[in-house]
């Protein structure tokens, strides 16, 4: 595939529900062998753009573009399997793949992933990291051209989630695919992510992390503290969000600062 | 024919003290094929309503079966044929409620279920010069079903399992999780929408046999019974529909010795091996 195409598009995506807008605005473009994340506090819509980009929610407005034939190994956000049913975790990664795995295929992508000890096991009796793993597992077992994952390191111990990180950064380099990323920890997602997607009901701001990190949105959302860690500088900001993401205008400190707001973002 | 009639006649018949002659009667062996073929059914179905969480949807589906009846005698059809109408309607109109805003599924399941149940009773009173044999509706009748229930039941049930096992791997699929199934090319909203037609057939058919109010048990007993025996989701389909066999024989046996109502015998012993099964996991 011309690695110049993107994988995914959106273009000026809208999503409401009944009249109530969740996500406006919306643009992201996912290239083969980038890792684009989405932040942003609960409720920003990240998981809604999710579904959108995956087809599984179709927006009120604007478009999606998937590159034809394009596999996507999806990633959700939970996995809950009621205990009655009995099913291994190699029995789900064979679920994920209707066109007939290898004989041990299976067992290599768990390896992959450093969770072969699991196969044999009930996927309702593996801890929190080996679960994540699993996904991962399936995901990849489709031989996907785009991962798509949200919130990858749910449930998981500290040191398992940077683990976690360095496999999907090892992923990426190895199969050359594009990843889609939600994620809470903004240290990881400065330091790995190629192009960073600031939500809050809409893109707050978007582009390199360096970029990001320094946008008075960013700093605005996440506070000075973390930002001050994350960048070289930090700055206040013209308008806050209140609590159900509707834009303010004002200054919490009375500074002037003026800043330049993507093209996406509608209330500049 | 009411259930306790049946019963007597059941009684007549006895050969020796066990219940155990060769010489069994006709409606004996009809009520065997009939049960059996609705257990075999009933064990991967209610596999399937366990894993989904769905033994109040079962529930409710078979509350509105006596509206069907009801309807069938007033407009002069087949009650049989009334119930797989009225069933498979709110299996569909249940299907789309799931979107419904502000209520749970939970409670409108609730809603549906006993307003259904209370229609059909009023309609049933008020049917001119006909008597529904209520007992017989809500407890089952199965030894008063015919040859030509026989041969329809099993001719449903060839067609159900065939069905289910087409849509197996979807269905399997879709219940462990919807959105991975549907990013991965399963089509989960029609997957859910023959898999509730399909259970609306199944409780259509085990009304016949342990009556609108223990359906659900034909569903959700031998299913849960077996789960501790079982490593894979075939496994206990398989092992449900035995268990299922199993229970209508020995409710059949029991009824036939001890002048028991069929249908709740049928649940009585699914139930007792339910609790082996709880001991077989409390030992493992």
């Amino acid at each position: 595939m011309n690695s110049l195409i993107p994988l995914i598009e959106v273009k000026n995506v809208d999503v409401s529900y009944s009249g109530h807008c969740v996500l406006s605005g919306a643009n992201v473009v996912v290239r083969r062998g980038e890792i684009v994340t989405l932040i942003g506090p609960n409720g920003a819509g990240k998981t809604t753009l999710v579904r959108v980009m995956l087809g599984l929610l179709r927006p009120t407005v604007g478009t999606v573009s998937r590159q034809p034939g394009l596999s996507i190994g999806y990633m959700p956000q939970r996995l809950s399997i009621d205990p009655a049913l009995p099913i291994t975790v190699k029995r789900f990664l064979q679920l994920g793949s209707p066109q007939g795995l290898r004989k041990d295929q299976c067992a290599e992508v768990l390896e992959e992933v450093g969770a072969g000890h699991v196969i044999a096991q009930p996927m309702q009796g593996i801890s929190g990291g080996e679960l994540q793993r699993v996904l991962l597992a399936r995901a990849l077992l489709r031989e996907p051209d785009v991962l798509v994952l949200d919130e990858p390191v749910q449930g998981v111990d500290l040191t398992g989630q940077a683990e976690l990180y360095r496999l999907i950064e090892g992923i990426r380099e190895h199969r050359n695919v594009g990843v889609v990323m939600v994620s809470h920890d903004l240290h990881v997602v400065m330091a790995q992510t190629d192009h960073v997607i600031c939500l809050n009901q809409h893109v707050c701001c978007a582009g390199h992390p360096s970029a990001v990190s320094v946008h008075p949105e960013f700093v605005a959302l996440f506070g000075t503290d973390v930002a001050s860690t994350l960048a070289v500088y930090a700055h206040k900001h013209d308008h806050e969000h209140t609590l159900d993401g509707h834009v303010e205008e004002g200054h919490v400190d009375g500074r002037e600062h003026v800043h330049v707001h993507g093209e996406s973002c509608h209330h500049g | 024919m009411g259930a306790n009639m049946s019963m007597s006649m059941g009684r007549a018949v006895i050969m020796d003290e066990w219940g155990l002659g060769l010489n069994v009667d006709a409606f004996l062996v009809r009520a065997l094929l009939a049960g059996c073929a609705v257990a075999i059914v009933a064990g991967p179905l209610g596999a399937f309503v366990v894993w989904r969480r769905m033994a109040y949807f079962g529930g409710a589906l078979s509350h509105t079966a006596l509206l069907g009846v009801a309807l069938g005698f007033l407009l002069g059809v087949e009650p049989i044929a009334g119930v797989s109408f009225v069933v498979v309607a709110v299996a569909l109109i249940l299907g789309g409620l799931q979107r419904v805003r502000g209520l749970s599924l939970d409670t409108l399941l609730g809603v549906v279920a006993h307003a259904a149940l209370a229609l059909g009773l009023i309609v049933a009173s008020t049917l001119e010069g006909v008597r529904i044999d209520l007992m017989g509706y809500l407890f089952g009748d199965i030894l008063a079903v015919g040859w030509a229930d026989v041969a329809w039941i099993w001719l449903s049930i060839a067609v159900i399992l065939g069905a289910l096992s087409f849509l197996w791997r979807d269905l399997l699929s879709a219940t462990v999780h919807a959105d991975l199934a549907q990013v991965e090319g399963v089509n989960v909203r029609r997957t859910d929408v023959i898999f509730m037609l399909l259970l609306a057939c199944v409780v259509a058919l085990a009304m016949q046999v342990v009556g609108i109010l223990l359906v659900t048990s034909m569903l959700i007993i031998p299913a849960s019974a077996v789960r501790s025996l079982s490593r894979t989701p075939e496994a206990m389909a398989v092992l449900a529909a035995g268990t299922g066999v199993i229970s209508v024989c020995a409710g059949l046996w029991a009824s036939y010795l001890f002048d028991i109502p069929a249908g709740p015998g049928i649940v009585a012993a699914a139930s007792l091996l339910f609790v082996g099964g709880m001991l077989v996991k409390s030992r493992a």
